[in-house]
């Protein structure tokens, strides 16, 4: 007889449904004014209006044709990809720093995920009721009353996809003329593109699949755990508070008190359920510190709602360290930053966020760079005088047109021709290149290796920039 | 049986059993796998409306997305969809995207195009990749030329010119170098003494008597080298004839010589031998005029342009 076949398992889980209870508390008022501020800026800031004199009047817009990104006041070009990078580097660290601290406090409370799961259950709640109201409709058949709240849940989901969809494309147009253009099927291909495939991936995220997004698609959910430590604030049972000697209890008369349940070896959980009826993450916290959970404090607020009733001490499950619940008597919680890690993270966090701010503080108005032109490298002239080329491109990053003059140093008046432009004027966002040639006699080329070349926009000689370049000539050829 | 019991509680059989007890097992395939066939069917489905699919007598099936393109020859061609076909409908929108700029440079004289910060970048670039395309092969990817082979457009020596208009017609009707052998009408020696004198209208280390006898030379009937290069050696612009007293060496292999007696055994070469491959073809017919234009003046703007 072959052995393995008959007790096959599939390879995948089937959701067991998740029908979170609505709870009131500071955790739950938290999460509210984070998703109320969160969805406030992203939905609204496309709308902002800005005064702009070369560009469309918004506020932020992505501007991918012009190569720019306009942020308020400020400009960005691709040239600024450090700017990026260093926002890449400062979001990375913050997390590891917060993370280190408090855990997953960007799951719980700032993941877009978790933002729009929220609002979806929101949703959820206001069509189809509390929790033994949907689980109700969820088993019932499928009858008219099922079929309006159920499709009009699902619909409501779809406009609150689509709406989110077609808010990130107006990030990269001017959103009126968007959202005009949009219905009368005048806008891009890309922008039809991008907002299907964002409500289909917002729809299937935060209506369908929600926490299984977070257990099994998400890696930076999975990869956090290493960035705990035994000093690290989590979301944690009191299970030496809460199962006492003999394990929770339901209150039953006779065990109803914390005197009586004492007496008796109970812990002080009442196994009421709420703080699972509550979980988004479909877990229950008692277990312990688990991957699944996403540290959003709810069922805190659902513990602390059960304690208050029974006039028990609030805290049962609470913000605590490992380290903290397993010592003989634990002290009050408190966020534990002096470690080298945590000072570390600190640091380098300071550090880069000063830099970005000096680097986007003290940016120049323009862009340069100067390119020798390599093919050929030198020239030789009837005369026998040598003659190098270089190109020089200048890109504008000033809001209006601006004028520049070259000049050079450590070669005689005369030698830097600049062909038909003594002086370029560069449209704002454009760049404008200038062929320049050095024409050095053969004595003086074999000395000169570089020389400086000077950008200087008019009326701002502050800016002017030095860039130092080769000249080549067959005996000084060097390196 | 137990053991069967448990089986057919755990996996489905097809349901039929032969000899008495002999079943067979269903493992239905994954749902996600019969889903995602489905998925490639009305993939398949919709890829057969909109693209070319099925043979069909001695054509096929073209679906649904044509393509109308003009071709080279400027005749309007609707085509089912091909890469060739998207390849010439993208060659037409860039045409049509680059003939404002090309209707600009018609309209414009060559100083105005050479001095328009806005023209200067489409000269720049559109000029490079026609240079690229149908110069670069022999005067190289820069212009500097081969030295014994093709001519050096960055330098400011020029065999027939470099104003525009003479860089015009060098590329609309292309040129023809020539020059002929003396190796069988002068002596070794005569041939030798016009070397040195050709070296030394340009400083290079020569034998003085055979300059001087070689100067003699150059301006008698017997070499006549005056008849093409000058009284004065500097040549003559109207036939491409090159001038011999500067730094510029096109077809004696004199800069790359080490030593001055190489450099003279090298001018004498030349003129052993003489030339007849300064062949440069004409470009009218092949290119339009506009392109013509622009690459006239990417060449002026080389550096060498007067």
């Amino acid at each position: 007889m072959q052995t393995g076949l008959e007790d096959q398992l599939g390879l995948y889980q089937k959701r067991i449904p998740v029908f979170t209870r609505s709870v009131k508390g500071k955790f739950r008022r938290f999460k509210t004014s984070v998703l109320v501020l969160a969805y406030a800026i992203y939905f609204l800031l496309p709308w902002l209006p800005w005064s702009r004199l070369d560009a469309p009047a918004q506020a932020v817009l992505f501007d991918l044709p012009g190569r720019r990104f306009l942020i308020f006041g400020l400009t960005v070009y691709p040239q600024n990809v450090v700017w990026l990078a260093l926002l890449l580097f400062i979001a990375a660290i913050l997390l590891f720093f917060i993370t280190g601290l408090v855990g997953r406090a960007f799951c719980g409370y700032f993941c877009f995920q978790t933002l729009w799961t929220d609002f979806f259950i929101w949703i959820e709640h206001k069509i189809q009721g509390e929790r033994p109201a949907r689980v109700r409709l969820y088993r019932q058949p499928w009858d008219r009353e099922k079929v309006l709240k159920v499709g009009g849940t699902h619909a409501a989901w779809i406009l609150a996809s689509f709406w989110t969809g077609l808010t990130f494309v107006a990030y990269f147009t001017y959103a009126p003329q968007l959202v005009a253009d949009f219905f009368t099927g005048q806008a891009a291909a890309a922008a039809y593109i991008t907002t299907s495939i964002l409500t289909v991936s917002t729809y299937a995220a935060a209506g369908l699949m929600r926490e299984q997004i977070c257990t099994y698609v998400c890696p930076y959910g999975r990869f956090q755990s290493v960035m705990y430590e035994a000093e690290t604030l989590a979301v944690h049972y009191d299970a030496r508070r809460g199962e006492g000697a003999h394990g929770r209890a339901s209150a039953r008369a006779g065990q109803r008190t914390l005197a009586e349940r004492h007496e008796k070896g109970l812990g002080d959980c009442v196994d009421c359920g709420l703080c699972v009826q509550v979980c988004p993450a479909g877990i229950d916290i008692r277990d312990g510190l688990q991957y699944k959970c996403i540290s959003c404090g709810l069922c805190i607020d659902a513990c602390n709602t059960i304690m208050d009733s029974f006039n028990f001490p609030r805290g049962l499950i609470r913000y605590d360290s490992e380290k903290n619940l397993a010592a003989p008597v634990p002290a009050a919680p408190r966020v534990e930053w002096k470690r080298l890690k945590t000072i570390g993270y600190g640091v380098a966090l300071i550090l880069m966020s000063a830099y970005l701010v000096y680097s986007i503080g003290t940016r120049g108005s323009y862009d340069r760079s100067v390119n020798q032109i390599r093919q050929p490298l030198y020239v030789v002239l009837s005369n026998g005088d040598i003659r190098n080329r270089y190109q020089i491109r200048i890109t504008n990053k000033a809001g209006q047109d601006q004028t520049y003059v070259i000049s050079a140093s450590g070669i005689p008046a005369g030698a830097l021709d600049l062909g038909n432009f003594r002086e370029i004027t560069v449209k704002p966002g454009h760049s404008g290149v200038v062929q320049a040639s050095v024409r050095l006699s053969p004595e003086l080329a074999e000395h000169t290796h570089r020389f400086e070349l000077f950008i200087t926009p008019k009326g701002n000689p502050g800016e002017a920039r030095s860039e130092t370049v080769r000249f080549d000539s067959p005996k000084g050829t060097h390196e | 049986m137990s053991e069967q019991k448990l089986q057919s509680q755990t996996v489905q059989t097809t349901g039929h059993a032969w000899d008495g007890d002999l079943q067979e097992y269903n493992n239905p395939l994954p749902a996600w796998w019969v889903y995602t066939f489905y998925v490639t069917v009305i993939f398949a489905i919709v890829y057969w409306v909109i693209y070319p699919s099925w043979p069909f007598g001695k054509g096929w099936v073209g679906g649904v997305s044509n393509i109308t393109y003009v071709n080279s020859a400027g005749e309007t061609k609707t085509h089912s969809w091909n890469t060739r076909a998207l390849l010439m409908e993208d060659l037409n929108k860039a045409a049509t995207a680059q003939k404002p700029y090309f209707d600009k440079v018609a309209a414009m004289s060559y100083e105005q195009v050479a001095k328009d910060p806005d023209m200067s970048g489409f000269i720049l670039s559109s000029g490079k990749a026609l240079f690229a395309d149908n110069c670069a092969p022999c005067h190289q990817a820069g212009g500097q030329g081969v030295v014994g082979f093709f001519p050096n457009l960055t330098d400011d020596d020029w065999l027939y010119g470099g104003s525009f208009d003479k860089i015009h017609e060098t590329i609309t009707g292309g040129r023809r170098g020539y020059m002929p052998s003396f190796g069988e009408v002068l002596s070794g020696g005569q041939i030798d003494q016009l070397a040195n004198y050709v070296a030394s209208l340009s400083g290079i280390g020569h034998d003085a008597a055979k300059a001087a006898a070689g100067n003699t030379l150059f301006h008698s009937e017997t070499a006549a080298c005056y008849y093409c290069h000058g009284v004065d050696a500097k040549g003559r612009k109207e036939i491409g004839a090159p001038n011999l007293t500067d730094n510029i060496w096109l077809w004696a292999g004199v800069p790359s010589a080490e030593n001055p007696e190489g450099k003279v055994a090298a001018i004498r070469s030349v003129i052993t031998s003489g030339l007849n491959k300064g062949v440069m073809p004409a470009w009218a017919g092949r290119l339009s005029p506009e392109q013509i234009k622009v690459l006239t003046v990417y060449v002026h703007e080389l550096g060498g342009g007067q």
